[in-house]
This record gives structure tokens, sequence and C-alpha cells, in this order.
């Protein structure tokens, strides 16, 4: 399938597809582990993404694939119709989670163009056992709860129609059941077309069967069988009602009934009471199962999936047209004009760029959802390998995060998950000792704050042992002033240093001292910082902070000579005005300033770059405190050109790195600014 | 279909092949072949970039495009000369890098024939460095420009900032 060396969006689509659906079937085998049950809803699923995976496997010939999943919905075809079989959760998920890394690795090969394996063959072997094995106990007559189970499906719709006692004042609320010409056919659609009619005047509540978009699930026998029961309130009248529902095409028989009046409203019936337990050998579903897999929901939406490109693309497009609008309007011909209504359609234009701006940057974000997700994975695998009983909470995964930001994020949150799982909780013994829980705990939080989202990683482990640290860094040599002159917050931020582990023994996940330098390094990179706090014994906590996105800022141009720079807003400090003789020189010519007790250098702009400008005097110019972390500098140019949201542009890759330039932007009026890198400008000059 | 599509990337080959664009660096007359020329822009405002070397005179804003522009004269290391209306950018595209080549001038659009391109003598000059080729035409001669060499260079690689 790939003769002309170049791929096939067939193919593109494929490895997407089995990505994705692989990644939610871990999902659910994780979630079904940590409720130490498995509902009908999940089975289902799982069913469903094996049997998608074998389909589309099969039809790009990738045999083994197919041959794997086969079995895997063999295993599920058969927990589907004895879901009791299930006695140990656990096992079941090594098995399910050894499928789908099998897979993985699969995907990852063909993706990469590599040799591929022919079977599975002891993977399907485990698998077959497991069925056996799953067959074997079954013998002992645990064929009832397959009925039960059923039973629950045939209710849940009831239970849905049983909420139409909610009518609004004013309306009464009705059930109907509706009867087809026998031979009608497509009963389903049929149906759908009576709903949709409905809707104009009434207010549904809900139906029975519910997919009649489709026929997936036998609707239309069902329909012809028990007829489509339908709960609605409308403000009509019985009998016109009952003419509306003759009026329809193929209807035979119509029951209407008045269920009650809305003024008659009696308390909603709670949900979950008409959800009954699945069976009484399973365990029921905890309200916390249930809230985890709602929350699940909530964020499996409907998503159209574009390449990046094209999103890349639309947005510069979008820059485009904002300059160009700014161009138009602050066209130097229109100057001194009067222009009333020029401006007010200019300014209808400029409402509507903003908003497409806003938009299409909305598209760009996506929930972290799935990136903390797969440390769930993380937790698991390292609990069972460390014998350490660790469970990780999530909160906020829903924030939502340039997609930029979020591909560079997940590497960095997987190497402080694994400090926390490893270093920071404890062995349960010393647990028990310290009169914790025997579990220990990582939560995984992120929430929006401002411009930035910010992400904790905490655990209640044994904490950071700051004169350990300090210990170790003096061995290393690491030291450049004395012990005690260091902050609690400079000490914590050693262990993001490169070679740095208080760990004796390197492990299979950590100890090497490279993780937290590589997670510190990644999250500068995406312009954010990290903040380490933590209590002796009570635990640790470390904050990621990083701007929702890198594609636009907030910054403040500046002029030197001919050039323009632009500066994030977010690093400036304060912007003031300077007398020569404020200016403390040292014997090597640096210049610095006394501000407020603390000694700031002086950058001088043109002379670090060597540009041309006419204002090289200090009290002409002005000065403008950036600071990168702890360090601050004072950047001279000739003046402030104001502030503005700037599309971020990367210089041509040819010019190479330059130092203290990130990127550049386009302004107003087409001119390039140069996007100042403050951590680079921090740097010595070359 | 597709045939039909490559036939015509074809053809399109066929058609730029032995063409060349020449331009004009003081006295001499110089060749780039045809098919890496996107178009001639005038000179344009150009924003300085720090810390690049002399010839990169900057980056330029083309049609929202930032691309970066060289100054051939300087690569050349031949003698600065003013600006003027005749000067031009060329913006060539060539593996992926867009790049513009201020010139002193654009003169025509030549067909050199295989045959009447001849292998440079092996001189250890600058600007022989970057001439694959001397195309002979009427008499005359232009130097025929290796693009590759002109942009994707080692002494851009070497330029490295804090060295």
């Amino acid at each position: 399938m790939m003769e002309h060396g170049k791929r096939e969006p067939m193919f593109e689509m494929f490895l997407y597809e089995s990505n994705q659906l692989i990644e939610q079937l871990e999902q659910t085998i994780l979630d079904v582990e940590r409720c130490g049950a498995m509902t009908l809803e999940q089975i289902n699923q799982i069913f469903r993404v094996m049997h998608t995976i074998k389909g589309s496997s099969a039809m790009m010939m990738y045999n083994h694939i197919s041959e794997l999943t086969h079995y895997a919905e063999d295993l599920f075809h058969y927990l589907r119709e004895h879901p009791s079989a299930i006695d140990d959760p656990t096992s079941l998920t090594d098995l399910v989670l050894s499928v789908s890394d099998a897979m993985k690795s699969e995907l990852r090969k063909i993706d990469r163009g590599e040799e591929t394996k022919d079977h599975f063959s002891e993977l399907v072997a485990d698998v077959r056992a497991y069925i056996h094995n799953l067959k074997e106990q079954g013998v002992g007559g645990k064929t009832a709860p397959s009925n039960a189970l059923r039973e629950t499906v045939e209710r849940q719709p009831q239970a849905k129609l049983a909420r139409s006692d909610r009518a609004e004042p004013g309306t009464t609320a009705y059930e109907a059941v509706l009867r087809f010409d026998e031979d009608c056919g497509m009963e389903n659609i049929r149906c759908f077309t009576v709903v949709h009619n409905l809707k104009d005047n009434a207010d549904i509540f809900g139906y029975e069967p519910e997919d009649i978009m489709t026929n997936h699930e036998g609707s239309s026998e069902r329909i012809r069988r028990d007829g489509f029961r339908i709960a609605f309130s409308s403000p009509q009248g019985y009998d016109e009602l009952i003419e509306f529902f003759a009026g329809s095409s193929y209807i035979s028989k119509v029951d209407l009934t008045t269920v009650a009046a809305a003024s008659e409203t009696v308390e909603a019936v709670p949900e979950q009471d008409a959800r009954p337990s699945a069976d009484s050998k399973t365990p029921a579903p905890t309200s916390a199962m249930q809230a985890a897999q709602e929350s699940i929901q909530s964020t499996q939406s409907h998503f159209l999936s574009v390449n990046v490109e094209k999103m890349d693309k639309l947005m510069d497009l979008v820059g485009e047209l904002v300059i160009s609008e700014a161009m138009v309007t602050e066209h130097p011909e229109l100057r001194g004009l009067q222009l009333d209504q020029f401006l007010k359609a200019a300014r209808q234009l400029k409402k509507i760029t903003g908003e497409l701006q806003d938009v299409v940057m909305s598209i760009r974000m996506v929930p972290l959802s799935a990136t903390f997700q797969k440390m769930n994975r993380i937790v698991r695998d390292m609990s069972k390998k460390l014998n350490k009983d660790v469970a990780l909470h999530i909160a906020g995964q829903e924030t939502e995060v340039d997609k930029s930001i979020i591909e560079h994020l997940s590497d960095p949150l997987m190497h402080m998950i694994r400090n926390c799982v490893d270093h920071g909780v404890e062995a349960a013994e010393e647990r028990a000792a310290a009169g914790k829980p025997a579990q220990g705990a990582v939560w995984l939080e992120a929430r929006n704050a401002g411009g930035e989202v910010w992400i904790t990683i905490r655990d209640d482990g044994r904490g950071l042992d700051k004169n350990k640290i300090l210990a170790k860094a003096k061995s290393n040599g690491l030291l450049h002033k004395a012990e005690e002159e260091y902050s609690e917050r400079e000490i914590y931020s050693m262990i993001f240093l490169p070679g740095f582990s208080t760990k004796e023994a390197v492990t299979e996940y950590s100890g090497r001292g490279v993780g937290m330098d590589v997670a510190n390094k990644n999250i500068q990179a995406l312009g954010g910082t990290i903040h380490v706090e933590s209590v002796l014994g009570k635990g640790t906590s470390v904050v990621v902070k990083i701007p929702l996105t890198l594609a636009i800022i907030d910054g403040m141009t500046i002029k030197v000579g001919d050039s323009r720079f632009t500066v994030p807003t977010g690093s400036i400090r304060e912007s003031f005005r300077v007398n020569d003789e404020e200016i403390i020189r040292d014997p090597d010519g640096n210049e610095m300033l006394l501000i407020r007790g603390r000694c700031h250098k002086v950058l001088r702009l043109y002379e670090r770059y060597a540009l041309r400008t006419e204002v090289t005097a200090l009290d002409r110019g002005v000065m403008l405190m950036v600071e990168y972390e702890d360090e601050a500098v004072c950047i001279f140019a000739d003046e402030l050109l104001g502030k503005q949201q700037v599309v971020v542009k990367s210089l041509p890759p040819i010019l190479k790195k330059i130092n203290g330039v990130s990127g550049c932007t386009l302004l107003g009026d087409g001119s390039i600014s140069l996007i100042l890198d403050i951590s680079g400008l921090l740097q010595p000059a070359a | 279909m597709s045939d039909i599509i490559l036939d015509q990337a074809f053809m399109e080959e066929d058609t730029q092949k032995g063409k060349f664009l020449t331009f004009v660096l003081g006295t001499e007359e110089y060749g780039i072949e045809i098919k890496y020329v996107t178009e001639i822009i005038n000179l344009q405002p150009i924003t300085v970039v720090p810390e690049v070397p002399v010839y990169m005179k900057g980056i330029i804003n083309l049609r929202g495009t930032i691309i970066p522009v060289m100054d051939v004269r300087l690569r050349f290391q031949k003698p600065v000369r003013e600006y003027n209306d005749r000067t031009c950018i060329i913006v060539i595209h060539f593996e992926d890098v867009t790049i513009g080549l201020i010139v002193d001038s654009v003169a025509e659009v030549l067909n050199i024939a295989d045959g009447d391109i001849v292998d440079p003598p092996n001189m250890n000059q600058t600007s022989q460095r970057y001439i694959r080729g001397i195309g002979k035409v009427n008499g005359s001669v232009k130097l025929l420009l290796d693009c590759s060499k002109l942009i994707g260079d080692d002494e851009l690689q070497q330029i490295k900032p804090n060295s």
C-alpha cells in the first residue's frame, strides 16, 4: 500500500484512529481496575474498540493484528454474556494492557516502515487460555446474572421516561405509545420523523427504543413488537395531539395518556434510584466510580481531526488579516480626513477579525485529559513494579491548552510523576510508621490562572530533605555561596540540576538525575516555570506554570534606531527614565543601576546588537526592567511604542539561533519586530 | 489521472530545463537556474537581524512570510555598492529554504544548452566557490551559480552564538 513511497491518507487515518482507540481502551480498562468491577457499558466499549481495530487492520492487510483483536473480541464477547465471570479485574487488566501494548508497538513499527511480526502467537495463546479459564469457572452455574443485566438494559429507558413528570408550568406531560402499519418498514425512521415533528410544539423527555437514527440494536423489530413509547410535555390539548399523531404517516394506533399536569409535579425521581445495581454478585458500582465514568464521558465528545499544518496555516492567515486590517484603517493617506462612516465600518471589521482570531485560537486548544490519562498507566505500572500501593488522583483535566504546548507536556509530567512515585511515596512499612494511610496518593491537578495554566503534581510522601540536598550539592561542587545563604526555594530548585539525584541507588525508573533536568528544560522551552514546595515527612508539591499558548503573546514594542523589538509583557517589571548620574560603572565599564536596594545590570540594546541609533544618552531613552526567574536586567531602548498582542512567527531557520531573540512578529504597518527572549538576553553576549 | 499530472510535471521541468535567469553584479553576469526562482521583487525595507554574517542583510516581510535576504555582492566579498532603483531581490526556493538574493540588476532569461556549459577552472577564490559552471552565450560568458553552496552553506553553519 505504499508503492509510491508516499503515505496514503487512508494509511495515516488507520494509524491515527487505531492509536486513539487503543488509548481509549487503556483508559477504560484502567478505570475498570480502579473500580474493581466492570459495567456492561465498559465491556461493550472495549468490545467495540477491538471490533473496529479488527476490521480496519484486516482491511489494511495487517492480519496478525486482526487475529489478536479477534481473540480479544472473543474474550469480551464471553464477558458480555457472563459479566460475573470477572472475579479478578487485575489479571484481566494485565492481559488487556499487554494486548494494547503489543498493538501499540506494532503500530509504531508500521508507522516507521519497519518489519512487523507475523503472529502474536504467545499473546493469542494467553488470551485463549484466559477465555478457557473463564469458561471453566463459569460452568459453576453462574448464568443467571446475564439475565439480570439484560433486565437492567430494558429498564433503563423506563427510568428515563419516569422523568416525564418534570413538565414546565402551563404544559401537560403525556406519554404516548405509537404502533405502525404492519408492513410499513423502517419503523425507526418513521419514529424519528414523528419525534422531529413533535419537537416543534412539545418538550420531549425521552423515548424508547432510544436508537432511532440507526437500526443497530434492532430498534425496528422492537418498535414492531412493543410499539414506540415517547414521553413529552406540551401546551397542546389531548385532542390536538391525537390529531397530530393520527396525521403522521403509517401510524395505525395511538395510545395517549396524560401523566400529570405540571402544576402537580412531584419531586423528580433521582436518577440513581432508577438505575438498579447490575447484579448482586458483582459489586454495585460505587458513586465514585460513576463520577469517574461520567467525567470521562463528558470529555469524550465528538471531534473532528484536522491536520495541524492546516490549522497553522489558518492561524497564520488570521494573523495576516489582523495586520492588514490595521494597515488599511491606519493608512497614512487617510490621515486628517473626516471619515465617520468609514471608521464605523472599520470598527465592525475590527470586531469581526478579533472574534475570528479568538475562535481560531480556541480551535487550537485541546483539553489536558489525554495527557493526564496517560499518567494513570504510568502510576499503575510503577506501583506494581515497585510494589507500592499508589493511587493517582486527577483533577481539572478539562483545562485546555494550546496544541503546540500539550505535545511537549507529556514528557516532563511523566518524569515528575515517576519522581513522586519512586522518590516521594514511601514504602509501606515506612508509611505505617509515619501514621499515613497505606495507600500513597499522587495528585495531578490543572487549573486556569489568567493567561497561564497551573499544573500541580503533589504527593503525600516523605518530602524533600533540605540538608540532604545541600550536602549532595556540596559534594557535587554545585554550591556557589555559603550554605546558610540559600533560601528554601533555591535549595529545592537544585533538584532540577543535571545529574542531581538524592537517591542512592539507580532504579529502573529514576535515580540518574536526568528526569527532573529534562522536565525543567522542557517546561522552560515552553516559556513556563517550575516551583517546588515541600514539607519534610508530609509531601512535595511541584507547581508547573505554563502559558496558554505560544502562538500569540502580549508584548511591549520598543524602538532602537530603525529596529523594533517586542518584549513579552509577562517579563516586564517596570519602565522608567534615568539620569546619567544614577548609573554606577565598574572598572570594566559595565553599567549598573541601583533600584530599591538591588543592583541591576544595564543592557544597551544598540550596543548588544550593534545597531545604529541617535539615542545613546541615557536620559533621552527609556529603561525597561525585565526579569526572568529571579534575575532582572535593565534594557535601554530609544522609546516605547506601545503594547499589543502579537502573533509569534519563527525566524527563518537558515539564520540559526540568535541569542536573545526567540522569534519575530509583524507590526500593524507591515514592518517586522524581533521578539526578545529574556533568558537568552541574560546570558553574556558573544 | 496521476499519469497526466506526472506528465505535466515532466513537461514543466522540461520547459524550465536549460533556462537561466541572469543578473548583474558589477561587471560580471551571473546565471541562476530558473526552476529555483519564485519571483523578482523590488527592494523592500529590510529588518536588521543581529548576530548574523554581514552578507545576511536581515529579514523582509513577503506578504506575511518572513524570509531572509542575502546581499550577493557581500557574499562574494565584492565592494559595497549603494542600493538604487535597479537593485532587485530575486526570491529563490531551494530545498525547503526560501531566501531573497539582493543583486545589482536582473538581466534576462537565457537558454544555455548543456553542451555550452564548461566546468570552472579550479581557482581558490571566494566567488569561484559558488560557481558550478560557465555558460557560453553568443560570445559572452555567464557564471552559473550553485544554489546549494550559496545558501545551505558552510559559513552560516560556522557562525554560532557565543563563539
